[in-house]
């Protein structure tokens, strides 16, 4: 029995206060994603248009964590 | 990200296990012929595995997100459905191609296996689509031993099944097993950016569940209203195949094969 993935990617549409962006999933889904405490800390800056990987979180598929930038 | 490798008596549990899951899945082979329900198949299977003294690993499974419980004792998943397929009362016909999934605890192990059998005639391109699913796990046999990383066998997964012009799912993947039918690590069937993190590297002794999904059409997935049921979103046919494995230091050993 195959397992889901909670990672997917995106694209970063929207970005919003505090942080947060609205990111649109590969399946057409829209999510409301802040970065990880992990890219923080390294800087990386993220802006609509990029694509992104968000891991999903398990309780509400709405929300999500930005845990990587490609490129 | 710890995974643990299994000691030769956990191995030799898991192998039992995975013996019944590969009679299991003998049966339903010659099982799928026209005009039997989905739901025959799964009684079938359930009878065998009781007579074995093992019991289903699906049957109750919560659902990832927070669903329903899987309802069925094994998965049969026609055409278009991919993984998941709840067994009822739909006739197999002339031409479907059934994917039958298995799993099976026993002793306090697990073993989990699929595979996709075709009904009758099909055209060439199913053909060489289920073909193609099997073989990846040909090459999981030959490329997954200790001291590799499994994004090299992944890789190999994705450019024999993208060189056929096939698509890899990405939203469903395998797994560690042991004790618990999911468990760490998550195996991917492709490479890409969001995996490079959870790469992890083979070791003797580590027991996982590989299980390439694949498209003949585009890779992209939906799951219906039953919370169960993936169904490939542009409605062509799929195939999937599953063998639980114990990595070695020349290659990998399926545990669910007679």
């Amino acid at each position: 029995m195959a397992k889901d993935v909670i990672r997917l990617e995106g694209k970063v549409v929207e970005a919003l206060p505090n942080a947060m962006f609205r990111v649109e999933l590969e399946n057409g889904h829209r999510v409301l994603a802040h970065v990880s405490g992990r890219m923080r800390m390294n800087f990386i800056r993220i802006l609509p248009g990029d694509q992104v990987t968000v891991e999903l979180s398990p309780y509400d598929l709405a929300k999500g964590r930005i845990v990587y930038r490609a490129g | 990200m710890t995974i643990r490798p299994k000691n030769a008596e956990a191995i030799a549990k898991m192998r039992a296990a995975g013996l019944v899951v590969a009679e299991v899945l003998e049966l339903l082979r010659t099982l799928c012929r026209p005009g039997i329900t989905t739901a025959e198949l799964d009684a079938a299977a359930v009878r065998r595995m009781g007579e074995r003294g093992a019991r289903s690993l699906f049957l109750g499974q919560p659902h990832p997100r927070g669903g329903p419980a899987y309802p069925g004792n094994i998965c049969v998943s026609v055409n278009e459905e991919l993984v998941h397929g709840i067994p009822g009362p739909r006739k197999i016909a002339e031409g479907d191609v059934v994917s039958v999934d298995v799993g099976a605890e026993k002793d306090g192990w697990c073993g989990d296996a699929a595979r996709t059998y075709v009904v009758g005639e099909v055209s060439p391109d199913v053909a060489d689509l289920v073909l193609v699913t099997a073989k990846a796990l040909e090459v999981v046999r030959r490329e997954a031993r200790a001291g590799v990383l499994w994004s090299a066998v992944a890789g190999r997964i994705q450019a024999l099944v993208e060189g056929r012009g096939f698509s890899v799912v990405r939203e469903y993947v395998g797994h560690g097993i042991g004790r618990q039918m999911w468990e760490p690590p998550r195996v991917p069937n492709y490479v890409g950016a969001d995996m490079a993190r959870d790469d992890f590297l083979l070791a003797e002794g580590m027991t996982m569940a590989v299980e390439p999904m694949v498209n003949m059409g585009r890779r992209h997935v939906r799951e219906l209203d039953d919370g169960w049921t993936v169904v490939a979103a542009d409605g062509k046919p799929c195939a999937h195949f599953e063998d639980t494995f114990v990595i070695r230091s020349d290659g990998a050993e399926p545990l669910t094969r007679l």
